[in-house]
């Protein structure tokens, strides 16, 4: 399924003047999520950058219902909000939506319950590879060679953590990948995760210009580069079945994939990657791709 | 009325679940807590009770379950002992900050390390300042109207409530139990409505980040400051009581049952030595003190059935005409003394000025048994130092061997 940019509905859900970082990739990707939910969505989110998103009290620029919870509670809390709702008889899209630290990190144990227990519930990690609104620590999400705040002098050294095989073991009704550069692909899967019941999972990747040191009229094309060379790739899992959606599928078609160089090198946080670094990612990053070809069939 | 059943504090709390008709439970076992889901499990498959029931993986989670599902409007039941409520503790705060009355039943246990799976209050005790109300029961006839007035109360003041009871001492003990039909509960205790409908149409951000000074909305009206919302809860408490004792009045005419006083008396009027505690100890020393009776010295129990709201100048009163109390607690804020020792001073100083002897006996953590003959002798042994009119300077520790 898929839908023409002209089809999208008109509606918006986040008004101008956001508080997000300039050039911020959340809010690209959250507009076209909302459009494909729609205003009978309640969203759930621990502290993270999505809470400055939604302002403070008592404005918010984000036009549907939301809650804020703990950083460990993202999923427990959907699910709660999942129980209430069925229990006094209210039809709600629930949506869950924490950060790489809230979701790989600390927010796996409530996340992995929910996702056992087949809670009704979209869950969406977006993904910026650390910690960013308390200013840029290492999470299990940072791929090894970034430098953050808390990895300054001595770059990462182990890998980003293969959270959505993680997910995938839990088998949910709906696993996806996204990114924000790509907002016909972000607004296609939402809208399908809406009409799936069961528990969904998408995982989003989000460019972050503050903690990824590039300029912020570069957003959307650090996010295409990302996923032109394969270090992210747009999928959907149903069943066990993999199957490649947008430019990953176009590329897997064509054969064409851009080496990591370019992503790596426009990225302040990769500066001291040493060239044992890089061909190491390189290699990472071409068993992912491989073993994603394989599975959808190429 | 309904019938006269032998139940455990666990079973008497999870019938008072069902017969408050709670719609979301969240369930998670910790020993001596593991009944009440057991039987609320059963209550629900067998369609006794109609309520969704989720199995969480956590108590962390549990409280997040009830927090949220109480947001949108549903009646909410966990319970939980020990580090399950340690566990649990920034969601306590979250509970009470939101506003919500989520009523939670907790079987008292010790907390680790090391490890114990027995009796004290240490694990309520410690979760004093998080702004849950805290109803302590003398056995299981009060845990089960406990927690049905904990919702009656919890519902109309938004703030959640705590029922502890002894773990085992309580919650393992089958006692005669005076029970309510559905029908007295459900005149009693109508459907919970929120205050806050959830609108597509009216969107809201619950529970955002919110500033040190009040600013305006965008109609230009003018919004409380963190502190603003803090102060509120901190005003709800401290007009509480008239909520509580409407509830338990109209309790009353309905069961014959009376806790409009927040302390359970026990030949307190003339007493001139007082145990003051709180919990089955309460029950436990109404025979110490009529062995005391019995041998010439005029002794009597006040027992706490609220801790939170503290019932500061009812306390005073109460104990305004006594030499000596003996505050015997199974619960120690370390590097002090015990908390309600440390409250009831307060309170004398803060309501009357009176300064009788006041002898603070820690007893009975991780289990260990309290027998009335215990109590007598902490009672002897304290007039005696009274008598020689020491002054204590820190707790007694009392039965611990080495």
């Amino acid at each position: 399924m898929s839908t023409a940019i002209l089809d999208l509905p008109e509606k918006e859900y986040i008004m101008p003047g956001t508080r997000t970082c300039a050039g911020c990739g959340l809010p690209i990707a959250y507009r076209f999520m909302l459009k494909a939910l729609g205003p009978n969505t309640i969203m759930t989110h621990p502290a993270c950058c999505l809470t400055i998103l939604h302002g403070m009290y008592p404005k918010t620029p984000v036009g549907i219902n939301a809650v804020n919870n703990t950083f460990a509670s993202t999923a427990a809390s959907a699910a709660g909000l999942a129980a209430g709702f069925k229990a006094t008889g209210q039809d709600f899209t629930v949506l869950a939506m924490a950060g790489d630290g809230g979701t790989f990190d600390m927010g796996i144990q409530a996340l992995s319950g929910a996702a056992e227990r087949e809670t009704d519930f979209i869950y969406v990690c977006y993904d910026n590879e650390a910690y960013m609104n308390t200013g840029v620590q290492r999470s299990s999400a940072t791929p090894a060679g970034a430098m953050t705040t808390t990895t300054s002098v001595v770059p990462k050294e182990q890998s980003k953590k293969d959270f959505i095989q993680i997910m995938e073991a839990h088998h949910p009704a709906y696993l996806a990948t996204t990114c924000s550069s790509y907002p016909g692909d972000v607004y296609n899967k939402f809208a399908k995760a809406r009409n799936i019941k069961g528990t969904r999972f998408i995982h989003l990747a989000i460019p972050c210009p503050t903690g990824w040191g590039f300029h912020t009229r570069d957003t959307v094309k650090i996010g295409r580069l990302a996923v032109e060379s394969a270090i992210i790739v747009l999928y959907e899992v149903e069943k066990g079945e993999v199957r490649l959606t947008g430019k990953s599928l176009s590329m897997a078609k064509s054969g064409r994939r851009k080496p990591v160089d370019e992503y790596l090198n426009m990225q302040g946080r990769f500066r001291k990657m040493t060239s044992a670094q890089v061909e190491e990612f390189q290699k990472q990053t071409d068993k992912h791709w491989e073993e994603l070809l394989r599975r959808a069939g190429f | 009325m309904g019938q006269t059943l032998i139940m455990t504090g666990t079973q008497a709390a999870a019938l008072a679940a069902r017969l408050s008709r709670v719609q979301v439970i969240a369930a998670y076992p910790i020993t001596p807590q593991s009944k009440i889901p057991e039987v609320l499990s059963e209550y629900v498959e067998s369609g006794q009770l109609k309520a969704e029931l989720v199995r969480v993986e956590s108590e962390h989670s549990a409280m997040t379950v009830c927090i949220s599902a109480s947001m949108v409007g549903a009646r909410v039941f966990t319970a939980t002992a020990a580090n399950g409520l340690a566990y649990m503790h920034e969601q306590l705060h979250w509970a009470a900050g939101a506003r919500l009355p989520i009523v939670m039943p907790v079987t008292n246990r010790g907390l680790g390390a090391p490890w114990t799976i027995l009796n004290d209050m240490q694990d309520t005790i410690a979760q004093r300042d998080t702004g849950w109300m805290q109803f302590y029961c003398m056995n299981n006839q009060e845990v089960l109207d406990q927690t049905i007035l904990g919702y009656k109360i919890a519902e109309q003041l938004l703030i959640p409530v705590m029922i502890c009871f002894d773990g085992f001492r309580l919650s393992h003990t089958v006692m005669p139990v005076e029970t309510l039909t559905e029908k007295e509960v459900d005149g009693f205790l109508p459907p919970y409505k929120t205050p806050y409908k959830i609108d597509p149409q009216n969107p809201v951000n619950m529970n955002p980040v919110v500033l040190t000074d009040p600013i305006p909305d965008p109609h230009g009206e003018l919004c409380p400051s963190y502190m603003g919302f803090r102060h509120r809860l901190q005003e709800t408490f401290e007009n509480a009581w008239p909520t509580i004792q409407a509830a338990t009045r109209e309790f009353t005419q309905l069961t014959g049952r009376s806790y409009e006083d927040c302390l359970y008396r026990y030949q307190a009027d003339d007493a001139e030595m007082l145990f003051v505690t709180m919990g089955s100890l309460s029950s436990e020393a109404t025979e110490a003190v009529d062995a005391l009776r019995a041998g010439g010295t005029r002794a009597g129990v006040i027992g706490l059935r609220v801790f939170r709201p503290f019932p500061a100048a009812t306390l005073a009163q109460a104990v305004s005409r006594a030499k000596i109390l003996l505050v015997v607690e199974k619960a120690i804020s370390y590097g002090y003394e015990g908390a309600l020792n440390t409250e009831l001073k307060a309170a004398l100083f803060h309501e009357n000025g009176n300064r009788p002897a006041i002898f603070n006996t820690i007893v009975g953590l991780g289990g260990k048994d309290v027998k009335p003959k215990d109590l007598e002798q902490i009672a002897r042994e304290s007039a005696q130092e009274a008598s020689k009119g020491t002054v204590q300077t820190h707790p007694r520790w009392f039965g611990y061997g080495i």
